[in-house]
């Protein structure tokens, strides 16, 4: 079954790459868009194959040179590949939507990069070999990289978003080539199989995951690798930007796991206590970034950095807790990362489509120029709703389980006998509660400066409703997200399994029919008996009401109170800007905001005032404090091309006299 | 320290409200009717020269104190049953006070509180002056004097709530 | 289900719901005698409601469902907190719904409802309460889940019940360095998610100082009524949640005949709880919103400090 999904799913890749570069432009799109709604389900149906016990493995010699193309599938690979799949589909068939009327892209390089891209994405967690695993993870860079310069030409931040991208991917790449090589090369095999067989000294191992770490890290967002994601994502179109965010970030996670838990076999604590730094740091810094962001699709990145860094955190534990003798505790801490990349692929996919689907009606991403889209997208409104309660992480939203579940692994940590333990955990408790504090006032941002009230400009009181195939593609990532919030346990077998393949250990996880049960845990928690509740209590409180209210006691329609004043413009209601100003100012150490006031005055007298100009903007701060002095060395270095090779053959003959007689030198005195 | 100080000047001083004056008598408004022990007041300064403001501040203070007889002082009109306004009303105050009444809920309650409120008192005629009150929103409720008394107007606010 | 548990969960709403009031009009008699003042009684709040309940609400024009639906949820969370937070009896039907988590999760809820309604005003006020609430809720969370993890700690459970049955059996728990540290940073956050001073004054009319205020200047009526009922409803459970946690005795087990008891020591204790807040307030003043967070930061201090006593003392 699982053999059948994944070859169906290259043949369609191949279909659709026929597809666009020979359909005409109109129905290019539709056609590539299907052939990956087909990769997409495919996918699904391969990893939902392979959560359920079944394994995969196939072995062909001809199709890379010397080392040729291993597959092997096993529960961990199916739930990543079953999660991008089911984005894959969603996404497509929201791309399909967009394209109509002459949005978005319709090139034929970026329709043909499509399936390539979904396919290579889908094979990645497949892969059984070094050789296959970096030759698929290329071609997945380089084909989410003509994706994201889709719209180079109409706006110049595409192609720096795409140089970031390109030039990080790449220093990625490499860090994962020389970790996986070294590896590789020490254990004498290329496949899976021998890796995990191989011994190797702990300063090896180390070297290994270090490098692997920087390389899938990179991938997934962390902190200080981060910078390409909020450009990237931004600029991309929105149906890639949901692929990217919510199924391609996945695959760092994926990598980690495979080499630090399944090939490495767990090694030391440092490894995972770094992981848990990393993750907590860059979810901090992530949430804030989101906090103060205005662009819509800049603040869903920079969430995308805030929910990777949680599960790399409970990734962190569960290898501190595996590597301190309780592999109870690490397969719950692992089972909440592994959830959580779940549930915010759901999400964020939901959350992009639906900012897509803003874009589209009206022009902009900026926050403080939108508005009052409930009463003119009112379905867009209430799936973003949906998507912001889930991101979150409040309850019965789906991000308040997996968090829920993060927090129990943390809290029940065993005091006794280890100090970093006891002095981690806390620290991660407290981490996982301030993002989660400032992710409700991100998503409340979001939603009620970017919906609700009146709208802020023009172009946002121009907005219509998207198109029904747009909707359907919301509406059933919406469902999905909803049923992953109400019955968590009924992944509870397949969530085992996948854990099992990491940490080995045999018991479940997680359990239960209508609340969440823990293996070993007495905590538990019921999100639908919640949400029923909740339910109940509102009808209960709207019959009192009635009762108590007596006569019938008619709402009026009134003009909002504006203290006696004329009425209030639109102008005058709170921007996403002023909304996080106060957290601005209580983080502003971290944010390091900047302003400029450029005034230029008048000719005669610098007293007089003829313009004057205001920009406020909150950088990324890692990127001017890390790579901006990186680049400029860069720079420097370069600019000594011209004076080491100015030209002259008098120089370049000295440069061979000395080099030789200096090579010359050495080997006399060494020998 | 400064906690000790207080609690020790909050002993001393004990219990500064005075007796309450026997109920007042009178026809009680029709639309206090729903009210039944419970007003909410918002003051609109619609021009006054804030003398009935010193009055109206005393008549909620710790002396007269007109909170125990369940009346209270509100930040906007939504969260009102009745106005309070004071002074002659200006031009530039005649629409603002016509939507701060549109804003209350009904049954609304008007309470002119002053002669300036009643019939412009001082400044009738004035170049500034559009009228008084009852000539932008009907009123309900009059308490004459220049200022008044705070125990006439404790008396108003009692004839309202009942209590 | 256990017909013990559902009588005692429903005498749990209807005394939250009819004693909410209640407190707050106690609350205010307390500041009003240490003022000075004689005082409105201590069923003012109730006259308050009632009369409010009979008035038509108002919808202003632009605003939509987020609007309409805020006092109805905030209402909705409150009654379902009061369900599941072990007040009277620690046998609650919705015990293994809900456990300490959860509990934070829907008071957040609830105070999301609120804000997002009113960014839907489309007002300054509105907006400005709104964000200076979240920047409160998100700064409060941390000492929140820190101040649970010292408490889960010992016990090896999230489950309200758990905790509240293991303090009853170790009752001189209660005395230990965590314990104490972490009631006092609980008792910040209590302050600063119902909204007393001297985090946000509830009596403000000056619009630029006020907090949770600013987000209901446009309810009117009956939508005025609930949100004001939910209001003293949340302060009841939060004291309620106080004192269960750290002084829980009197709470039936699974006994109905423990009932009335555990109604007289809940009431005792909550009164205790909401006069001690009370007279608290009448010696401190409001603090600049931007040392708020500097209060919070002490608070959190606190609670970390309460972990790391709970994990190397005893």
């Amino acid at each position: 079954m699982i053999g059948w999904a994944l070859v169906g799913a290259c043949v369609m890749a191949g279909l659709g790459v026929l597809a666009a570069v020979v359909a005409p432009r109109s129905a290019r799109p539709a056609w590539a868009g299907a052939a990956t709604v087909g990769i997409g389900v495919a996918g699904l149906i391969a990893g939902v194959a392979a959560l359920s016990g079944q394994e995969f493995h196939a072995w062909l010699p001809g199709l890379l040179p010397i080392a040729g193309l291993r597959l092997a599938v096993d529960p961990l690979g199916g739930w990543f590949i079953a999660v991008t799949g089911g984005v894959l589909a969603a996404a497509a068939l929201f791309g399909i939507g967009y394209a109509g009327g002459g949005h978005g892209p319709s090139g034929r390089g970026v329709q043909a990069a499509l399936p390539v891209f979904a396919a290579a994405l889908l094979l990645v967690p497949a892969a059984g070999s070094v050789s296959t695993l970096l030759v698929l993870w290329e071609l997945m860079a380089l084909a989410s990289l003509l994706l994201i310069l889709a719209e180079h030409r109409g706006r110049p931040a595409v192609a720096e978003a795409g140089w970031w991208y390109a030039a990080l991917t790449q220093v990625g790449f490499v860090a994962i080539l020389l970790g996986v090589l070294l590896y590789a090369a020490h254990a004498g095999g290329d496949s899976f199989a021998d890796l995990r067989a191989a011994h190797l000294s702990p300063a090896l191992r180390g070297t290994v995951f270090v490098l692997v770490l920087a390389g899938f890290g990179s991938k997934a967002g962390l902190v200080p690798l981060h910078v390409w994601l909020p450009r990237a994502h931004a600029e991309a179109p929105s149906p890639v930007s949901a692929m990217l965010s919510a199924a391609m970030v996945n695959l760092g996670v994926y990598g980690v796991i495979r080499v630090g838990f399944d090939l490495l076999g767990g090694g030391s604590r440092w490894w995972w206590l770094l992981v848990l730094t990393l993750g907590a740091v860059s979810a901090l810094y992530g949430i804030l970034q989101a906090t103060v962001a205005a662009d819509l699709k800049r603040l869903l990145a920079y969430s995308t950095v805030e929910n990777m860094g949680l599960v790399f955190l409970g990734l962190g534990a569960a290898g501190i807790f595996f590597t301190s003798g309780a592999p109870g505790l690490a397969a719950l801490a692992l089972a909440a990362a592994l959830l959580h990349v779940l549930n915010h692929a759901g999400f964020k996919a939901l959350l992009f489509t639906a900012a897509g689907s803003v874009l589209r009606a009206t022009g902009t991403r900026d926050l403080d120029a939108l508005g009052g889209l409930r009463s003119r997208m009112p379905v867009t409104t209430v799936l973003f709703a949906i998507g912001a309660l889930c991101a979150a992480a409040l309850p019965p939203g789906n991000g308040f389980v997996s968090e829920w579940l993060l927090l129990q692994s943390l809290v029940h940590a065993l005091p006794a006998g280890v100090v970093v333990t006891a002095v981690a955990m806390p620290v991660a408790v407290a981490v996982v509660a301030l993002t989660a504090g400032l992710a409700v006032a991100t998503f409340v941002k979001a939603l009620g400066v970017g919906f609700f009230a009146r709208p802020r400009s023009d172009a946002a009181a121009a907005a219509k409703e998207s198109p029904p195939a747009m909707l359907a593609a919301m509406g059933l990532l919406a469902a999905t997200c909803a049923a992953s919030a109400l019955a968590p346990a009924a992944l509870g077998p397949a969530l085992s399994r996948s854990v099992g393949v990491a940490v080995h250990t045999p018991a479940t996880v997680l359990s239960g029919g209508l609340s969440l049960h823990l293996a070993g845990i007495a905590s538990t928690v019921s999100p639908l008996l919640i949400l029923i509740a909740v339910l109940v209590a509102l009808a209960g409180c709207v019959l009192l009401v009635r009762l108590v209210s007596g006569r019938v006691v008619r709402r009026r329609a009134v003009q909002v109170w504006a203290c006696g004043a004329g009425p209030l413009t639109p102008r005058m209601q709170y921007t996403a800007t002023s909304f996080a100003e106060p957290l601005q100012r209580v983080f502003d150490d971290v944010l390091a905001p900047e302003t400029d006031v450029d005034v230029t005055p008048y000719a005669e007298s610098q007293y007089l005032v003829a313009r004057m100009a205001y920009r406020a903007r909150v950088p990324d701060r890692v990127e001017h404090a890390l790579y901006v002095p990186i680049i400029a060395a860069a720079r420097r270095l370069g600019r000594l091309g011209p004076v080491l090779a100015n030209g002259s053959v008098h120089r370049y003959l000295a440069y061979g006299f000395f080099g030789v007689t200096g090579v010359l030198l050495v080997l006399a005195v060494t020998r | 320290m400064a906690v000790f100080k207080l609690w020790r000047k909050i002993r001393r001083i004990g219990r500064t409200a005075e007796p309450a004056p026997p109920r007042p008598s009178g026809p009680p408004c029709p639309k206090a009717a729903a009210l039944h022990g419970s007003l909410q007041v918002r003051h609109v300064d619609a021009g006054s020269c804030n003398g009935c403001e010193i009055e109206i501040g005393s008549a909620f203070g710790p002396v007269y104190d007109a909170e125990r007889y369940g009346a209270r002082l509100v930040a906007s009109p939504r969260h009102a049953d009745a106005l309070l306004v004071t002074g002659p009303v200006t031009r530039n105050m005649a629409v603002p006070l016509r939507r701060t009444f549109e804003a209350v809920s009904e049954p609304r309650i008007v309470v002119a509180v002053g002669d300036c409120a009643i019939d412009a008192g001082e400044f009738a005629g004035g170049y500034g002056v559009h009228g008084p009150v009852a000539s932008v929103v009907p009123v309900d409720v009059q308490v004459p004097g220049c200022p008044p008394e705070p125990a006439a107007i404790v008396a108003a606010l009692r004839g309202l709530t009942g209590r | 289900m256990n017909r013990t548990a559902l009588i005692a969960t429903v005498a749990q709403v209807v005394t939250v719901v009819a004693g909410a009031p209640l407190l707050a009009g106690l609350m205010r008699q307390v500041r009003a005698r240490l003022e000075g003042r004689a005082g409105a009684g201590i069923g003012q709040s109730w006259r308050d409601l009632r009369k409010l309940l009979r008035r038509s609400p108002a919808t202003p024009t632009g605003t939509g469902w987020a609007f309409r639906l805020a006092p109805l949820l905030l209402v909705g969370t409150s009654l379902v907190l009061a369900a599941v937070v072990p007040l009277l009896s620690t046998a609650s039907p919705l015990d293994h719904a809900a456990d300490l988590f959860a509990v934070v999760g829907l008071l957040a809820l609830g105070t999301v409802t609120l804000a997002l309604a009113a960014l839907d005003t489309g007002t300054a006020f509105g907006g400005m309460g709104a964000s200076r609430e979240m920047t409160i809720l998100a700064l409060v969370e941390p000492t929140i889940l820190v101040a649970v993890l010292a408490l889960c700690a010992r016990v090896g459970s999230t489950n309200l019940a758990a905790i509240v049955t293991t303090t009853l059996h170790d009752p001189l728990r209660v005395a230990s360095p965590a314990s104490l540290l972490a009631a006092a940073a609980l008792v910040i956050v209590v302050i600063a998610e119902t909204g007393r001073l001297p985090v946000d004054n509830p009596a403000t009319h000056l619009e630029l100082t006020m907090i949770h205020e600013a987000m209901i200047l446009e309810y009117a009526g009956r939508d005025l009524a609930l949100v004001e009922l939910a209001a003293s409803m949340r302060l009841s459970i939060l004291l309620g949640l106080l004192a269960s946690l750290f002084l829980p005795w009197g709470i039936a087990g699974a006994s109905l005949a423990a009932l009335p008891l555990a109604l007289a020591s809940l009431l005792a204790k909550v009164a205790a709880l909401g006069v001690a807040l009370s007279a608290a307030e009448v010696f401190i003043a409001k603090l600049r919103l931007f040392r708020v967070p500097e209060l919070l930061a002490g608070s959190f201090v606190l609670a970390v400090l309460a972990v790391t006593s709970s994990f190397f003392i005893a």
